[in-house]
């Protein structure tokens, strides 16, 4: 019983903590999957992630698809000579040896066209698209509208 | 001995000349630069989400931290929304001295998909001004701020907006403070802030 209730926990804690699960392909890991609560599903969403290729091959990420939303698209917000723009992002270099981050201020997925609003708590599947590793799915957590990024021990925050 | 008097006068004019174009072109620029912080008093009139018009005259005492943004843009505006309600909760007791002011420059669609939600799902304190787009590019041009339509049809309705991502803070008599430039954290502003309430 004691240890039924410990695994009831665990299950119903689980989605909490999902941003800090861990993904793997090939060379690549993906991890701190999060994305942040809308107001309405009028607006688009946005997607972030870590990326590390720990491989000798240079990857790029090439696209996002998702049940959550009917329109994923990778962009990156640029702040040049003080104006700040959000240009479609065709890739995302994913370079060997090395880490990018999907994240405020930067490369980002934006979600449009919403199938229902996020909520704070919710958790939604991401399959990214790798140049060379091929598909991955990793499961994201809706985090505040406030929220800065995953509370994971090992996050690169 | 005519000829050369003339040409004494035409000397002393032409020096006079250049030495008035000088003083014009150059004094005032200077006198400019150095007036500006006290002088510049960038101004507002916009509706708010209820239709009512509000002006910066209204806020006299308070310090205004303006912002403009729009409420598609996924990415800069949530993170500057977000600094903004971390600094109204950090300010505590003090929070009530300072009026952070959203102006949308997508103030079409920003009307449509519900402005005052948005921002107030942010912080309460927040107010969010959408006005007509003559009166959005007059707050602009007055806070000399840039923003433009962008065509783009990976973005919700096939477009964009670029815009300048400060914050800006205005004094209790209206005139220009300064600048927090995009990515300011909080802690920053509160502490510039505290220091002048």
């Amino acid at each position: 019983m004691k240890h039924f209730l410990l695994a009831t926990t665990l299950i119903f804690s689980a989605p909490a903590a999902m941003a800090c699960e861990t993904v793997t392909i090939g060379d690549l890991t993906v991890e701190h999957a999060w994305s942040k609560a809308t107001i309405g599903a009028g607006r688009p969403g946005v997607f972030y992630v870590e990326i590390k290729n720990s491989g000798t091959t240079d990857d790029a990420l090439v696209g996002i698809t998702t049940p959550a939303a009917g329109m994923p698209m990778l962009h990156e917000t640029v702040v040049q000579d003080g104006i700040a723009s959000m240009p479609h992002a065709m890739s995302v270099p994913v370079p060997a040896g090395q880490s990018v981050q999907l994240a405020p201020g930067g490369y980002h997925g934006m979600l449009m066209e919403l199938t229902t609003a996020l909520k704070e708590g919710d958790s939604f599947p991401v399959t990214l698209s790798f140049e060379k590793s091929g598909e991955v799915t990793v499961n994201v957590d809706v985090l505040s509208l406030r929220a800065e990024g995953p509370d994971c021990a090992d996050a690169g925050q | 001995m005519r000829l050369r008097s003339l040409q004494i006068i035409l000397w002393i004019a032409a020096t006079a000349a250049v030495i008035t174009f000088l003083a014009v072109r150059w004094w005032p620029a200077t006198d400019d630069t150095a007036t500006a912080d006290s002088a510049f008093m960038p101004t507002f009139a916009l509706a708010d989400s209820e239709g009512r018009m509000r002006t910066t005259a209204e806020f006299r005492g308070k310090f205004l931290l303006v912002f403009f943004g729009f409420t598609s843009c996924p990415d800069v505006c949530p993170t500057t929304l977000s600094e903004v309600a971390q600094v109204m909760d950090d300010l505590g007791s003090a929070a009530g001295s300072v009026q952070p002011i959203f102006i949308s420059i997508d103030p079409e669609r920003d009307r449509r998909l519900g402005l005052d939600d948005y921002t107030k799902a942010f912080h309460p304190a927040i107010l969010a001004l959408a006005g007509s787009e003559e009166d959005t590019k007059s707050a602009a041009a007055s806070f000399k701020i840039f923003y433009e339509q962008e065509a783009d049809t990976s973005s919700p309705d096939g477009y964009t907006m670029a815009h300048s991502p400060s914050l800006y803070l205005i004094g209790p008599d209206g005139e220009w403070l300064r600048q927090f430039t995009y990515g300011t954290s909080a802690a920053e502003i509160v502490s510039d802030l505290l220091t002048r309430l």
